[in-house]
């Protein structure tokens, strides 16, 4: 089994719901979808963890957990942002609350 | 290897210890194994033998060992001998098809002052080999079994880092753990140890400031962008979609190289900075601190090189359950993701999923790492210890001769 580990008391303070999906960083267009079975239409909560800060969005589909949402209309040829830093490149347009993976976003590398 | 460490010299303790094997050399062992180390592919069999007669010792069967030379001959000899020099073996029994090299990595670990013998097997055959042998293996492991386990400040602890079939919530959750974790230990005199070359492209220039100064981050740039030139461009045949990032990694979420990379040097944390650039299986040569290691972003091979180098507990974050273990380090897996906890459980020791969903913070998250390290060293199995993961790995640098 593995180990288990609860909020310690000095953690709490902020009451802020369990998140649709995570922001690493507020320059980021992207997000990670982090809980299971998010279908369509969802009133999304999420959270960048660099400020805390919570935004809202809509899931324009079903997104698996893991992968990523769009936080803004992207269009092919704009750089994908996560963690602050460039992820690649769009090679297709995706609106706001799709999904951005392998069938529109490619490395600019290798 | 200094007699006496840095860290044994230093007055100041830290509130952390754990009990491990002082060897010979002044170095801690987590575990206590008695191994049967192969020279060759040739001496598996010999090797399995003994170890099937001697109940409670090891044998690390391995492809390799015939007709390497140059780059690719060293490398293999600094694995092997690497291997058995690890505090966390006792005694090793060598078993090779002839004398020469057979002697070559006794020699090697015989300057750790640990006790070491060696086998050859042409002029003898297999059957007289595994008698021979099996008597050593026999006084060695009684020996060992009565060896104590002492008090040791967590200082003489190196820890090395390397994450496996990572996916979106490793960058999240699991590998900033470790960097809260090295962070952490690292300042208590720790060394720790990084590496996946080819893994940290789109976050190369995030690794270089990392170094502790100019010097030690130019040659960190030299490593990557040989590994680029040498392997990646000289063989590439597309974009590696599928092979980094891995067809796992991709299911998880993981879209590019950047992607996967600028997650996966989440594990040095926010603070530390690392001292030196090591080849693959070099023993660190510049006192306690975070090192870099020049190695291939497989798991099996990455850990097994950083054991050579040795390391003695392995801390591996994983998203969609990469499920490996090392037969002489134990692999402390770190999982974030909520669907893999859930259907893979027997392989994940620490559950930081709650950072997902904002239950639990980094930094609690980071003491519970630690608490599992010291557990760890202290003697709780890992998962992949209990499932009998023993993955010994050589890498190979191009076709032997």
């Amino acid at each position: 089994m593995a180990t288990k580990h609860r909020r310690k008391s000095s953690d709490k303070g902020k009451s802020v719901p369990s998140p649709h999906f995570l922001v690493h960083s507020p320059k980021d267009n992207v997000g990670v979808i982090v809980v299971e079975n998010l279908s369509a239409g969802t009133d999304m909560v999420g959270v960048i963890t660099e400020t805390d800060k919570t935004i809202k969005l809509v899931a324009k589909e079903s997104i698996p957990i893991g992968h990523k949402v769009a936080l803004k209309a992207l269009k092919a040829g704009d750089t994908v942002i996560k963690y602050g830093e460039d992820i690649g490149k769009m090679i297709a347009d995706v609106g706001t609350g799709k999904h951005v993976h392998v069938l529109n976003l490619k490395t600019k590398r290798w | 290897m200094p007699a006496k460490s840095p860290a044994r010299r230093a007055k100041a303790k830290s509130n952390l210890s754990f009990r491990g094997w002082r060897r010979e050399n002044g170095r801690v062992g987590v575990r206590n194994h008695v191994i049967i180390l192969p020279l060759d592919d040739l001496s598996n069999a010999a090797s399995e033998a003994v170890a099937n007669n001697i109940k409670g010792t090891l044998a690390l069967p391995h492809a390799y060992g015939r007709l390497q030379f140059g780059a690719d001959l060293d490398l293999h000899f600094r694995t092997l001998i690497g291997t058995g020099a690890n505090p966390n073996v006792a005694a090793v029994i060598v078993i090779g098809i002839e004398d020469g090299w057979t002697k070559r990595v006794v020699d090697g670990i015989a300057k750790t002052g640990k006790p070491v013998v060696g086998f050859g097997i042409e002029g003898h055959g297999d059957i007289a080999t595994i008698a021979k042998a099996s008597h050593k293996a026999k006084d060695f492991l009684q020996w060992a079994s009565e060896l104590e386990r002492e008090e040791c400040d967590v200082a003489e602890l190196w820890v090395s880092t390397k994450c496996g079939e990572s996916d979106t919530t490793t960058g999240l959750a699991s590998c900033p753990t470790v960097g809260n974790m090295y962070d952490k230990l690292i300042p208590k005199g720790i060394y720790g140890c990084f590496g996946e070359t080819s893994e940290i492209t789109g976050a190369e220039h995030i690794a270089k400031s990392r170094a502790i100064n100019a010097k030690i981050g130019d040659k960190w740039m030299r490593t990557f962008a040989a590994y680029q030139s040498e392997v990646i461009e000289a063989h590439k045949v597309d974009d590696l979609s599928e092979s980094q990032p891995t067809k796992g990694n991709i299911a998880g979420g993981l879209t590019t190289i950047e992607e996967k990379a600028l997650g996966n040097l989440e594990k040095i944390g926010r603070k530390c900075r690392y001292i030196e650039v090591l080849a693959p299986a070099e023993t660190p040569n510049a006192g306690p601190g975070l090192y870099y290691m020049d190695t291939s972003s497989a798991a099996a091979e990455c850990v097994t090189l950083m054991a050579a180098g040795g390391y003695a507990v392995h801390t591996f974050p994983t998203g969609q359950g990469n499920i490996i273990g090392n037969p002489i380090v134990p692999v402390i897996k770190i999982s974030g993701n909520p669907k893999t906890v859930r259907t893979m459980p027997e392989h994940i020791d620490v559950d930081v999923s709650g950072i997902l969903r904002r239950e639990l913070t980094l930094e609690t998250a980071g003491d519970a790492l630690i608490e599992m390290v010291l557990r760890t060293a202290n003697g709780r199995l890992t998962a992949a210890e209990t499932l009998g993961h023993r993955e010994f790995v050589m890498t190979k640098l191009y076709r032997s001769a």
